[in-house]
């Protein structure tokens, strides 16, 4: 059973424990495209991507960002996520690998009840930033 | 248009959805895809993860409708922020209803990028409040 985190051990500047996925194929694409409701063809069809001026298929930006929530829920209780929001900064493709990391940047509230804001970013195997966001925590 | 709200739309969370979507993200925690597991964690079903809701407004179309109300070719739209704020948890079984509004609109770089800012408010069968959604969706007019 993991140990649940408590508002008086976490400190501004605390790392979350990083979550990484990839490299991201085709048949995840497929997979996700099915799940999500987005059918869109630049992210499963090469040839649709180039003639939208894409240099090819890309990733679904709500699957980097479902990559980016499992910092938070790897972290905590989902009930425990008051917001989480990001903005999309630059495209992934097949075959990237994507790092999710969240720092702590700030807890207000006394020492039982704090909410604890993240910083959040997801990242390709170059160290480029795909993903830039931030999140509440509710940690009693 | 800032301002306008379009129909209300039903969304149901199915427990095969939610299976699927959380194998599709690579989710491996239990509680997202085993109804016992859920249920020890609290939950009276499979919860959604926190990003299903936006998949709620796709299927029920929400961010298409706004584009082809605009006049707005898709293939010169991309998403540029998501957010969400979230009230009560989502799980299997559950039936959203949603509205969608559109709440600022900006143009930016000249106005060879147009900003156009959404915000839907969730409610479940209950009317509970359960999740507010914002989304920034970017439009290249060049």
């Amino acid at each position: 059973m993991k140990i649940p985190v408590r508002a008086a051990d976490v400190t501004v500047g605390d790392a979350l424990p990083p979550v990484t996925h990839g490299p991201v194929d085709r048949v995840q694409l497929a997979l996700f495209a099915a799940s999500s409701g987005d059918h869109n063809p630049i992210h499963l069809d090469d040839a649709v991507a180039r003639a939208n001026g894409l240099p090819g298929a890309i990733v679904h930006g709500m699957l980097s960002m479902a990559f980016l929530g499992q910092v938070l829920t790897g972290w905590v209780p989902q009930l425990q996520i008051r917001s989480f929001g990001t903005r999309f900064a630059s495209m992934a493709y097949p075959g990237d690998m994507i790092t999710c990391k969240g720092v702590v940047t700030a807890k207000e509230g006394e020492a039982g009840k704090a909410l604890v804001k993240v910083d959040l970013r997801a990242e390709n195997q170059k160290g480029e930033t795909l993903l830039a966001g931030n999140a509440e925590i509710l940690l009693s | 248009m800032i301002g306008k709200a379009y129909d209300r739309f039903t969304v149901d969370v199915e427990k095969g959805r939610l299976r699927a979507f959380a194998k599709a993200i690579g989710e491996t925690n239990p509680i997202y895809l085993d109804e016992e597991a859920a249920r020890k964690a609290g939950y009276q079903s499979i919860p959604a993860p926190p990003t299903f809701p936006f998949v709620a407004a796709m299927e029920a179309n929400q961010p298409f409708l706004i584009l082809a109300d605009m006049g707005i070719d898709k293939t010169r739209s991309v998403h540029g922020e998501q957010h969400f704020t979230y009230h009560k948890p989502i799980v299997a079984g559950d039936v959203l209803v949603g509205q969608q509004r559109i709440v600022e609109m900006y143009d930016k770089k000249g106005g060879a990028l147009t900003f156009i800012v959404t915000e839907t408010r969730l409610e479940n069968q209950l009317s509970e409040h359960v999740c507010d959604m914002r989304t920034v969706i970017v439009v290249r007019n060049s």
